[in-house]
Formats: structure tokens, C-alpha cells, sequence
């Protein structure tokens, strides 16, 4: 238990000084313009490799490709489709827990 | 700055928290129903009372579940930490990325980082490399209870509940942020996509082999192409925007 308290306790302090240092270090400053393109592509590679990583990452290290594939696939074509978040997200659920039940 | 432009500039930034609050329940909703499973997963592992005060002062979901599967495959505190530190690494370009849009003292400044979720950090994204920090205060905000109730849930009622694979629990997030992706951050052209194209090929490519959270942060490299071309986003495109 003691083990976990360390690690509590470190992992509280690393989490708030990452997230703190970008805003502290350089906050209320422009960036020059060249960095500010690059910023403005951040969110698109962040969240394509978050899907990516979320879908196909296994324990730890490794790639499995599940029924998970499936379900993220399905709110992609709702979105496509132009339908609302929540619907993307209760049919990502819906298939995934669908077709491993099925399967 | 005049005492009526300080009231106006209060103004639109107690409105953009509101509007945040509500963009952000649908992600807390999503967020509440993880967060189940990871007191569930965490609890044998850390007991109660640590799991609980992890969602409450750690709030960040994946070096909570990576930390705990690092523990659970028998690793120490040094590895659960390095795990940890690695998934969050993302949060260094987020932060930069918001950086030039947080004003004020640098512990206001600190607070504003403090609020950063992947979720509440892509929708604050306006394009052009401008963030509206008070927006993404808002949609953090239904996040913080739901993350930390559904802790308490998947910790006391544990048992009770299904296993989260069976309702598809596993596939939310990815499909949230597949959502954000294709609802905005795709706009102003070709280059997000290709952008986006690149960091998820980085991403995948890597997963099979890199310990988890470098395949996230090398991805981040993908936005480097950025430097090609004069304006990045928001440049007229007469291919035109292929989802919006």
C-alpha cells in the first residue's frame, strides 16, 4: 500500500507540471508564425493517432484488432452521415458489444 | 483597458465557459462510464481509498489505466511512473499549442493547464492556432465529478457491474475522438487531412512496438508539415473541405 501512496503522490505532481508547462513556460506569447502553423495541425494528429492507439493497442505493448475496430468504424460513417456525437458514440457501443457477442 | 471592455471581455468569457459546459457532457457521459471501469481494474491493484484520490488529483485516464497495467504485469512503481509520464507527454504540445491564448498570472496560467483533456483541448481548437482557454475550462468541468463518480462506482459496486467489454465500454474513447476529428478538426483544406492521415499511420506503425504513449506524442511530429507552405490552415482550397 505504501507502494501505491509513492506512486499516487508522484504521479499528481508529474501530471500538473506537464500539464502547467506549456501554459507557464510560454503563455500570452505569439509564437512566430511558422510554429503557429504547425500548432494549428496538432489537434488533427493528435486525434487521429488517439483513435488509432485507443482502437488497436493490446496489454501494453502490441496491436490487436478486435471488435472495438468495428465500433469506431461505425461512429466514423455517423459522423460522416452528420449525425450528432451521441449518436456516434451509442453506435460504436452498440456494434462493438454487438458482434463480440455474436462472434 | 477600459472598465466597459474589462466587463464585455468578463462577459464573453463567462459565456464561453458556459458554452464549453454544455459541449462537454456528452465526453463526461463517455468519460463517467470509463471511468467505472477503471475502479473496477484499479482497486485490487490500489486499493479504494488510492484509486479514488488518483481520479481526484491525477484526473488523466490514460496514466491512470496505464500506470495500474504496469503494476498489474508485476512492475514497480519506477515503470508504473515511467508509463505514467510517457502517456501524458502529449499534454507538452497541447499546452504549447494553447499557450499563446492563456493569459494572466502564471498561476492562472497554471489553472488553465490544469483544465487540459483531450477532448475539452479539441473542441477549445479554433483553427489558425487559437484557442478559447475559458471554453475548454467549461467542457473539463461535467468531466471532473463524472470521472471521479464513476470511480467510486467501479471501486464500491464493482462486482455488481458488467464487464465493461460486454456493453463495448472500450471502444468510447477512440470513437469520441474519431468524432471530434471528423465533426471540425478537418477543415481549411487538404493539409489537416494529409496531417491527419500521417500522424495516425505514425501512430499505428508504432503501436505494435513502443511502449504505450510514444506512438501518441511521435505522432505529434506529423504536424511538422506544417512548415511547408505559407499559412497552414484556413488557406482557400478549391478542392474544397471534404467533410464539412
Amino acid at each position: 500500500m505504501a507502494e501505491a501512496w509513492t506512486l499516487f503522490a508522484l504521479m499528481a505532481v508529474t501530471t500538473a507540471v506537464i500539464r502547467a508547462s506549456g501554459p507557464v513556460v510560454l503563455g500570452g506569447r505569439e509564437l512566430p508564425r511558422r510554429a503557429t502553423a504547425v500548432v494549428a495541425l496538432l489537434a488533427p494528429a493528435l486525434l487521429a493517432a488517439l483513435v488509432m492507439t485507443e482502437t488497436f493497442r493490446g496489454e501494453g505493448t502490441g496491436l490487436i484488432v478486435d471488435e472495438r475496430a468495428l465500433g469506431v468504424a461505425g461512429a466514423g460513417a455517423v459522423m460522416l452521415a452528420r449525425g450528432s456525437i451521441v449518436v456516434a458514440l451509442a453506435v460504436a457501443m452498440a456494434l462493438t458489444a454487438g458482434s463480440r457477442a455474436l462472434l | 483597458m477600459s472598465a466597459e471592455t474589462e466587463q464585455r471581455a468578463r462577459e464573453r468569457r463567462r459565456a464561453s465557459l458556459r458554452a464549453g459546459a454544455k459541449a462537454g457532457i456528452p465526453f463526461a457521459v463517455a468519460a463517467g462510464l470509463v471511468a467505472v471501469s477503471y475502479g473496477v481494474l484499479a482497486e485490487p491493484i490500489l486499493g479504494a481509498t488510492v484509486t479514488l484520490v488518483m481520479s481526484v488529483f491525477v484526473f488523466a485516464g490514460s496514466a491512470q489505466f496505464g500506470s495500474v497495467a504496469v503494476l498489474g504485469a508485476g512492475g514497480g512503481v519506477p515503470a508504473a511512473l515511467a508509463a505514467s509520464v510517457l502517456l501524458n507527454a502529449r499534454y507538452i504540445p497541447m499546452g504549447i499549442a494553447i499557450a499563446p491564448s492563456v493569459r494572466g498570472r502564471w498561476w492562472k496560467r497554471a489553472a488553465y493547464g490544469e483544465a487540459m483533456i483531450d477532448g475539452s483541448w479539441a473542441m477549445a481548437d479554433r483553427g489558425d492556432g487559437r484557442f478559447d482557454p475559458d471554453f475548454m475550462v467549461g467542457a473539463t468541468l461535467p468531466s471532473y465529478p463524472a470521472w471521479i463518480g464513476g470511480t467510486a462506482i467501479g471501486v464500491f459496486a464493482g462486482d455488481v457491474i458488467l464487464d465493461p467489454a460486454d456493453i463495448g465500454l472500450d471502444a468510447l474513447f477512440p470513437a469520441f475522438f474519431l468524432a471530434l476529428l471528423f465533426g471540425g478538426e478537418l477543415r481549411g483544406g487538404r493539409t489537416p487531412v494529409i496531417v491527419a492521415l500521417a500522424g495516425g499511420a505514425i501512430a499505428l506503425a508504432l503501436t505494435p512496438v513502443a511502449p504505450a504513449g510514444v506512438p501518441v506524442i511521435a505522432a505529434s511530429a506529423a504536424a511538422l508539415i506544417g512548415l511547408r507552405g505559407t499559412g497552414g490552415g484556413g488557406e482557400p482550397d478549391i478542392e474544397g473541405d471534404p467533410v464539412g
